[in-house]
C-alpha cells in the first residue's frame, strides 16, 4: 500500500453535522471512515485543465468532498467544447471555463474551497502554484504542459495523476517519482511535431473523458485515503470501440534525465522548444511557409484569378461542409499527386491551417512553387466571408 | 518466428491496422520491428528513437531481442484531455 508522502493526515479538521450526513456512504466503508473523510476535507488537489478530463474530475472530486480543488486553466467556453466537458453548460459559452467550473463545484459541494489559476501554466509559474498542493491531476491537451507538468512534480516530489485521450482510446497512469517511473521513463521524446493531432484537429468520442476522468479521480481519492494499489508503474489503456482494458508494466528508466540516477535536468526548461510546437499544438512549419488570409483568397476569386483551392481534410470532414475545393486527403498526397499541375497557382485549405501547411511544405519540396496555405482554413472561411456555412 | 503486433492510436492509422500476425527474423528487435514497419509506411522514420516498445503487456528497453510467440505493442503518446 503507498501512500501519498504529502497527505496531511495531522491537519486536524472535523466534519459537520451536514458533512456526515453527505458522506454517509463513504463513512460506513471502513476503507474511508470518519477517517478517511476527514483526510478528504484536508486535502488540496491541483486539476491542470478544465477541460474534457478536468470537467469529471472536478465533479467527483468536490462531490466526494476533497476539501481545497485548485484549477488551472485561461480558456474561455466554446461551443465545440460541450460534447464532452461537462462541467460547462451552454449558458456558458463565452465565459472563462474558470468561471464555470467554480460555480458548478460550489453548487455540487459548498464545503469545497475553490482555488482558481487564470493563466497559462509556464516553467515560471509552475512550481509556485503546484507547490501547496497534495496531488497534481493531469488534464492538459498539448505535450509541452504534459512534460512541463511531469517534470514540475518530480522535481516537487509530488504524485501526478495522469490521464489522456485521442479519438476513441484512452491512456491512464499515476507517475510518482518516489515509487515509480515518471511520464519520461515513458515517453522520453515528444513526438515529432504536427503528428500527433489534438481533439480539434482528430476528434475524441464525447463519453471518453468522463471515463479516463473518472479513473483519474479514482486514483486521486485513493492516493489522498492511501488505500489499494495506485497504477504507480502501470499503464492503463483504454479502446472505447473494442470496450477493453489493457494494463501494461511500466518500468523507471535509470537514464531518465529528470527521475534517474544521474539526472540532468534539475530545473524547469522551455518545453515549447524541447517539444517542437506551440502550445496550441500548431505545426511550427506554419509560421515559415506562405500563407494567403481568406479575405484576400475571397477577392482574388471574385477577380476570377485561376487559383486551384485544394481542400486536404477527410470526405467525411469534406461532407459537412465544403467551399468547392478539390478533395484530397493529406494523407493521400503523395500518391495523388500527379492530379495536381504544379505550373498553377494553388492555394491548400483544411479546417484550421494546420494540415494544409504540411501539405504546403510537402508540395514545395516537390518543386510546386506558386502553392499558399490559407490561414486558418475552411473555419475562418465560415467566420469571416461566409458566415452561412456551418463550423465544427 | 511470428509475433503479435499491436498498434494503437496514431500507429494504427499510419499501418492501417491495428493488430496483426507478424513474421520477423529469429533474434529479430523491436528496432527491427519498426524498420519493417517504416517499409509499410514511411511515417513510421519520424518515430526512430522515440517510441518505447510493450513486449508482453510489460515496457522493454529500446532495442529488445523478440522470441516466438511475443505480443508486441506500440503505444505513441496522445496528448488530448
Amino acid at each position: 500500500m503507498i501512500r501519498c508522502a504529502d497527505t496531511p493526515v495531522e491537519r486536524d479538521v472535523q466534519l459537520t453535522r451536514e458533512e456526515m450526513r453527505r458522506y454517509g456512504r463513504h463513512l460506513i466503508m471502513p476503507e474511508v471512515g470518519l477517517k478517511g473523510q476527514q483526510k478528504l476535507k484536508s486535502s488540496k488537489v491541483l486539476l491542470i485543465g478544465a477541460g474534457g478530463l478536468g470537467s469529471p474530475l472536478a465533479l467527483y472530486l468536490a462531490a466526494a468532498g476533497v476539501g481545497t480543488i485548485g484549477i488551472v486553466d485561461f480558456d474561455v467556453v466554446d461551443a465545440s467544447n460541450l460534447q464532452r466537458q461537462i462541467i460547462h453548460s451552454t449558458a456558458d459559452v463565452g465565459r472563462p471555463k474558470l468561471a464555470s467550473a467554480a460555480e458548478r463545484i460550489q453548487s455540487i459541494n459548498p464545503n469545497v474551497e475553490v482555488r482558481t489559476f487564470e493563466t497559462l501554466l509556464s516553467s515560471e509559474n509552475a512550481l509556485d502554484i503546484l507547490r501547496e498542493f497534495d496531488v497534481i491531476v493531469d488534464g492538459t491537451d498539448n505535450f509541452p504542459t504534459r512534460y512541463l507538468v511531469n517534470d514540475a512534480c518530480v522535481l516537487l516530489g509530488k504524485p501526478n495523476v495522469y490521464g489522456s485521450i485521442f479519438r476513441f482510446e484512452g491512456q491512464a497512469s499515476v507517475f510518482y517519482s518516489r515509487e515509480g517511473p515518471c511520464y519520461r521513463c515513458l515517453y522520453p521524446e515528444p513526438p515529432p511535431p504536427g503528428l500527433v493531432p489534438s481533439c480539434a484537429e482528430g476528434g475524441v468520442l464525447g463519453v471518453l473523458p468522463g471515463i479516463v476522468g473518472t479513473i483519474q479521480a479514482t486514483e486521486t481519492i485513493k492516493l489522498l485515503l492511501g488505500i489499494g494499489e495506485p497504477l504507480i508503474g502501470w499503464l492503463l489503456l483504454f479502446d472505447a470501440l473494442k470496450m477493453n482494458f489493457r494494463q501494461l508494466k511500466l518500468r523507471k528508466d535509470p537514464q531518465c534525465p529528470i527521475c534517474g540516477e544521474h539526472r540532468t535536468i534539475h530545473t524547469l526548461i522551455d518545453y515549447e522548444a524541447f517539444c517542437g510546437t506551440t502550445v496550441r499544438e500548431m505545426g511550427s512549419e506554419e509560421k515559415t511557409i506562405p500563407q494567403i488570409g481568406v479575405l484576400n483568397l475571397k477577392e482574388r476569386l471574385e477577380r476570377k484569378e485561376d487559383i486551384l483551392l485544394l481542400d486536404v481534410r477527410e470526405p467525411h470532414e469534406y461532407e459537412i461542409v465544403n467551399i468547392g475545393g478539390y478533395l484530397i486527403p493529406l494523407a493521400e498526397l503523395p500518391q495523388r499527386v500527379n492530379e495536381l499541375d504544379s505550373a498553377r497557382e494553388i492555394v491548400v485549405h483544411c479546417h484550421h491551417g494546420s494540415r494544409s501547411a504540411r501539405a504546403v511544405q510537402f508540395l514545395r519540396e516537390l518543386g510546386f512553387k506558386k502553392v499558399v496555405n490559407l490561414s486558418g482554413g475552411i473555419d475562418a472561411w465560415a467566420e469571416e466571408v461566409d458566415q452561412s456555412l456551418p463550423r465544427y | 518466428m511470428k509475433v503479435t503486433l499491436l498498434l494503437f492510436s496514431v500507429a494504427k492509422d499510419l499501418a492501417g491496422f491495428d493488430t496483426k500476425e507478424l513474421e520477423v527474423p529469429d533474434h529479430a528487435t523491436t528496432d527491427d520491428v519498426l524498420e519493417m514497419l517504416s517499409k509499410l509506411n514511411s511515417g513510421f522514420l519520424a518515430w526512430k528513437g522515440r517510441l518505447r516498445f510493450a513486449v508482453n503487456q510489460e515496457y522493454v528497453p529500446p532495442n529488445f531481442e523478440l522470441h516466438p510467440g511475443d505480443e508486441v505493442a506500440i503505444i505513441p503518446p496522445v496528448s488530448g484531455g
